[in-house]
């Protein structure tokens, strides 16, 4: 096996993982953290599998420095959005439903 | 065309320097201007009978940005300025001068508009990727001014859906990637072929559920209703009309582009969505029948026609599915907007969303009732308004394939529709208890919903310029 192809399969196990850890966990903190394990496994598949011959391609490593960059908005977001959710009813849980 | 990009994105970053008072205006100049762009790239694509393109500062793939405009993406761009302008008076009026909400809404509204415009022109799946993220997280913003418990919780949730949909959609590209070394769209779609390796279906999967889960389609519908149901009326009409729609459009252009010679050797993969949409017809009308406030109906009922945009799928191998597919967006993006908009006109006058609150209005706000009263043509799919054009379309495509079961569901999807719609129409023309008071609303709000609802209508007489525009290929 390809050290390029192994990336990909711990990327993928991550991003189970991670995809797993948005859907189920109902603490938020965990929640992002697990949207940030998520994203990094996408990375890991996006630079790992474009490794021709344990050739780095450039390409794919500008593309995951942008999408670190989104990352990096999309966590500061949901943390602003957490901090605001704690001091107004002092939980880091989703309140249930309304329907 | 790099214009309809950078015009938001300047006005937007200016409205949030300046104090909001003066950055409305910024917008409203702005977007005016970008109506006009937008018609004259229409216009231009239209003419020329193909695609625009255009290299961003001169840079080409694969280290620039290469920007596509083609039939589809240049109606796209044309109804999401002409939904924005109308909406962006509106809100011009609906904010107070000290409200916090209303000091947000003009840049992250402009971040919004710019990520919109950018996803359509956009020829490659990163760049989209990048765009969707920026949607996205503007719409979140927006769904979160309020400042309330109950808003943050409501953008949480529905910021979690949309990360959850953009990683999928990611992680699909990265396959691409590692599977054919590029993700420009156009380079892509003569290298996918039928005997494409597991990992491209595999990709394929996984960017159809992504964006089906952004699209709400039924089941992943859960975040729409209270997300567009609880923010502000103009951030709703924003939502439901446009935000909605830029995901849809992508599945419909990975659908018939690169992923159509896949689509081509299983046929029968047109059933999942067709299926999907029937079932969110029918569950979004219950839903929204049984609603008792009148935001939460106008947004089930979002639920309901987005269905219709998926009907198309069996159907896009015969001819007219992408044009029905396209009037339908215009249809239900005019409508929503100017329902959602009327919606907020009777809030702010009576002071409560129930649809049983809402006696008497008939008497006070005409002018409204009458604007939410076309929207419901539309919906409904009467003759002359674009609504019916699109259900027309669609039928007509439907019988020309023999699919006479898509002709009872979209049928009787405007049957339910009239049910919803008549609930609240029947309360509007009760008479009100002579003490209930109504706050007066600024004129404003009233005849900005009551432009789109009549856009949505007359659109039904010029809808073969647009038919002819979607027609234009890549």
């Amino acid at each position: 096996m390809s050290s390029g192809l192994l990336f990909a399969c711990v990327g993928a196990l991550l991003f189970a993982m991670g995809i797993a850890g948005v859907i189920l966990i109902g603490h938020l903190l965990r929640r992002i953290l697990a949207f940030n394990v998520m994203g990094s496994g996408a990375f890991l598949i996006l630079v790992g599998l474009a490794q021709r011959n344990d050739v780095p391609d450039p390409v794919p490593q500008a593309m995951v420095l942008t999408g670190i960059v989104v990352t990096v908005a999309a966590t500061a977001l949901a943390l602003a959005l957490v901090r605001r959710l704690f001091a107004l009813t002092g939980k880091l849980e989703l309140p249930a439903d309304e329907t | 065309m790099i214009w309809l990009i950078l015009l938001p994105l300047l006005w937007a970053s200016l409205a949030f320097v300046l104090e909001p008072g003066r950055g409305k205006w910024l917008a409203i100049t702005g977007l005016a201007m970008q109506t006009w762009l937008a018609f004259d790239l229409a216009q231009k694509v239209g003419a020329g009978g193909s695609a625009i393109f255009h290299a961003v500062g001169g840079w080409g793939a694969p280290l620039g940005i290469d920007l596509t405009a083609d039939g589809l993406s240049a109606a796209m761009l044309l109804l999401t300025q002409c939904v924005a302008l109308p909406l962006a008076v509106y809100a011009s009026a609906y904010y107070k001068r000290d409200d916090a909400a209303g000091a947000y809404f003009w840049p992250l509204a402009g971040f919004l508009i710019a990520g919109l415009n950018a996803l359509f022109l956009s020829a490659d799946l990163f760049n989209i990727y990048i765009t969707l993220e920026l949607v996205g997280l503007a719409a979140v913003g927006l769904v979160a001014a309020g400042g309330g418990a109950q808003q943050v919780a409501t953008a949480l949730r529905y910021l979690f859906a949309t990360l959850v949909g953009s990683g999928l959609y990611l992680l699909g590209v990265a396959l691409i990637y590692g599977a054919y070394g590029t993700v420009s769209i156009a380079v892509l779609t003569p290298l996918v072929t039928s005997e494409a390796p597991r990992l491209v279906w595999i990709a394929g999967g996984l960017m159809l559920v992504g964006l089906l889960l952004k699209t709400a389609l039924f089941p992943f519908h859960f975040w729409l209703p209270p997300a567009h149901g609880g923010a502000p009326a103009p951030v709703s009409a924003l939502l439901s009309a446009l935000v909605v729609k830029a995901s849809f459009y992508l599945i419909l252009r990975l659908w018939i582009g690169p992923f159509a010679p896949l689509i081509a050797v299983a046929e029968w993969l047109a059933w999942g969505p067709a299926a999907l949409g029937t079932l969110a017809i029918f569950w979004g009308s219950w839903r929204a029948i049984r609603a008792e406030r009148l935001k939460m109906l106008i947004a089930y009922s979002t639920v309901a026609q987005l269905g219709y945009l998926f009907l198309i799928f069996p159907l896009l191998t015969g001819h007219g599915a992408i044009q029905a597919g396209v009037m339908q967006a215009f249809a239900h993006g005019l409508a929503k907007a100017g329902m959602f908009v009327a919606a907020g006109v009777f809030i702010k006058a009576t002071g409560q969303d129930k649809v049983s609150g809402l006696a008497g209005v008939v008497e006070r706000l005409p002018i409204t009732l009458f604007a939410f009263g076309l929207s419901c043509m539309t919906l409904m799919g009467l003759p002359p308004s674009s609504g019916f054009l699109a259900k027309w379309l669609l039928i007509e495509a439907a019988l020309d394939r023999g699919y006479w079961w898509l002709v009872v569901v979209v049928l009787a999807g405007g049957l339910l529709a009239a049910v919803y719609v008549f609930r609240v129409l029947r309360q509007a023309f009760l008479l009100a208890p002579a003490s209930t008071p109504l706050a007066a609303v600024p004129r404003t709000l009233e005849w900005t919903a009551f432009a789109l609802a009549t856009a949505s209508v007359l659109l039904g007489l010029r809808g073969v310029e647009l038919v002819q525009l979607v027609g234009v290929p890549a």
